[in-house]
């Protein structure tokens, strides 16, 4: 199902269960949420910080506040959700670790997708290049990226366990296809976490 | 001052929020666009402050097209051809709904006999003209500024009758500074002498002057201090120099002057006091135990707000704040800050984004 989506979104949607409630914050077009509304039945809501994209989800019929995850999560009820979605969002916060905990508060699951900032590739960059990659993952300049915390596979196990989060399933892309778990840290593109408290 | 328009009367006295109770109300009422045999198809637009039934016809006063008709007609994105839309006068107005210039039981017009009324006050009348209409669910409920209001009280008060609601530019209470701007403009009107304790009918003299005043304040708060600057800046009207006198030297007095004075011809001045003292009273929360949410508990409408950047009479915070009470309360909303130069009366004018997120939201 859900051919067309980002990988991550793909994996997301796969794995959401049916007729559950679903907040995906940075919701961008609205892609995982019309598909998780027309193939699973979800109540889904969006977050998403640009107007134009909120209006073009309006205009297809999805319920989007324009909001900012850093301060407008505060606005939902605990456990408002089944699930919080956060996808390749986590990397622009101000603090991806209260990010977390307002995740686990308002969901009681929560899918986390980002760039593996430990991709071999920005290793190289890194390494032999001596300059901020500007992968396929990471297409951006250092000086234009709204990614201002760029964090690994590990980093983001680690922060799970301090902020007491279980990884319940994690999925890994390359590539645009997943990828084993195996030297995730080193091989994945973009990783997937579903997180439980 | 008292117009005869389309309407019809209620056929029970109408309760109020004070108590009292209005007998042999008439709501005047404009329709739009064929109503399905299955009445699935109906949206009720809620007017504003000055607005009137005439959202997509030439106003019978003016000559001037509909307040709204950029936006409701055929093709347009509240559209004819599909919904039929009903557009009501609001109790208290003066365009042949029951107001403050009606015949009272006496005969006489009931002037500030006329009981205070609230925005539930008009929105149980909307709501009894749509139970002569036979409209038991309304396919979505619409409103702007005051019309916003009343959408959201149909929605907190008669959840069952609306399946979409959508607000623009509104809010869910008066600010204190809401409450200023409308008290100078009520003080000018009583301090007109022609304005006689409200009896000005009978007489040649009425409150236009006051009146006047009024709408010059209120325009003010319409508009944003760009769209001033940009519209009007230090520009002299029609003259070389300053005239060390009081003529209207600027343009930004001119225009107020005209706009004060134009809406004389199609107001009447106790209107002006009795609905802008509803909207005073306005707070959705108060209602409801002192909690926005409480307002919108099990709600099954899809909600979705506007609001506009430069809007500084009804700002974002205050569409949020309504959006934070209905995530509290589960409600499926949507809510956009659009970008505008011309304030509060940004919703009235050509604005394509606003039209894509009415057109998206109603379909």
């Amino acid at each position: 199902m859900s051919n067309a989506l980002r990988p991550d979104l793909a994996a997301i949607a796969a794995h959401v269960e049916p007729s559950t409630r679903v907040l995906d914050i940075g919701c961008g077009e609205g892609e995982l949420m019309a598909a998780l509304e027309a193939e699973k039945d979800c109540d889904a809501r969006g977050m998403e910080l640009d107007p134009a994209l909120v209006e073009r989800c309006v205009a297809r019929g999805l319920s989007v506040v324009q909001g900012d995850a850093d301060s407008d999560l505060a606005d939902y009820p605990d456990g408002a959700f089944d699930y919080a979605v956060l996808s390749q969002t986590l990397q622009t916060t101000t603090r991806p670790d209260l990010m977390l905990d307002q995740l686990l508060r308002v969901g009681e699951r929560a899918f986390v997708s980002f760039p593996n900032f430990a991709h071999w590739r920005t290793r190289a960059a890194l390494m032999f290049g001596g300059r901020m990659p500007v992968t396929q993952a990471l297409p951006v300049s250092w000086y234009e990226t709204t990614n201002i915390h760029h964090v690994t596979v590990d980093d983001f196990r680690d922060l799970a366990r301090q902020r007491k989060a279980r990884v319940e399933r994690s999925w890994f892309f390359a590539n645009e296809r997943p990828i084993p778990a195996r030297f995730a840290n080193w091989r994945a593109e973009f990783a997937v976490f579903e997180l439980v408290r | 001052m008292s117009h005869s328009f389309p309407s019809l009367e209620l056929p029970d006295a109408l309760p109020l929020d004070s108590g009292q109770a209005l007998a042999g109300a008439r709501i005047a009422y404009e329709t739009y666009g064929e109503l399905a045999s299955d009445k699935s198809n109906a949206i009720l637009i809620c007017h504003a402050l000055t607005g009137d039934q005439f959202v997509a016809s030439t106003h019978p006063i003016t000559g001037k097209p509909g307040w709204w008709e950029r936006m409701v007609g055929p093709g347009k994105p509240i559209d004819t051809a599909r919904h039929h839309i009903i557009c009501a006068n609001v109790i208290g107005s003066c365009m042949g709904s029951t107001g403050p210039a009606s015949a009272a039981a006496d005969g006489a017009p009931y002037a500030m006999r006329f009981p205070v009324i609230t925005i539930r006050d008009m929105v149980r009348a909307l709501v009894a003209l749509l139970d002569e209409l036979g409209i038991e669910r309304l396919h979505a409920v619409v409103g702007g500024s005051m019309g916003g209001m009343q959408a959201l009280s149909l929605a907190a008060n008669w959840p069952e009758r609306a399946s979409r609601v959508l607000v623009i530019a509104s809010t869910a209470r008066h600010s204190a500074q809401n409450i200023a701007f409308h008290e100078v403009g009520r003080q000018a009107i009583m301090a007109d002498p022609a304005w006689q304790r409200g009896d000005y009918y009978a007489g040649d003299l009425s409150p236009d002057n006051g009146l006047a005043v009024a709408r010059m304040a209120a325009h003010i708060t319409y508009l944003s201090e760009e769209g001033l600057t940009e519209k009007f800046g230090r520009r002299l009207q029609d003259r070389e120099a300053k005239s060390f006198g009081f003529d209207a030297d600027f343009q930004i007095e001119s225009y107020l002057r005209y706009q004060g004075s134009g809406f004389t011809r199609r107001f009447d001045a106790n209107s002006y006091l009795y609905i802008t003292r509803a909207m005073d009273y306005f707070d959705l929360a108060e209602e409801h135990g002192g909690r926005l949410a409480n307002a919108f508990e099990g709600t099954a409408a899809r909600f979705c707000l506007v609001s506009f950047d430069t809007d500084w009479l009804y700002p974002t915070a205050e569409s949020r704040h309504i959006v934070h009470a209905l995530n509290a309360a589960g409600a499926k909303v949507s809510f956009v800050e659009l970008s505008a130069p011309n304030g509060h009366d940004s919703f009235l004018l050509e604005h394509t984004q606003l039209d894509r997120v009415v057109r998206g939201f109603i379909e």
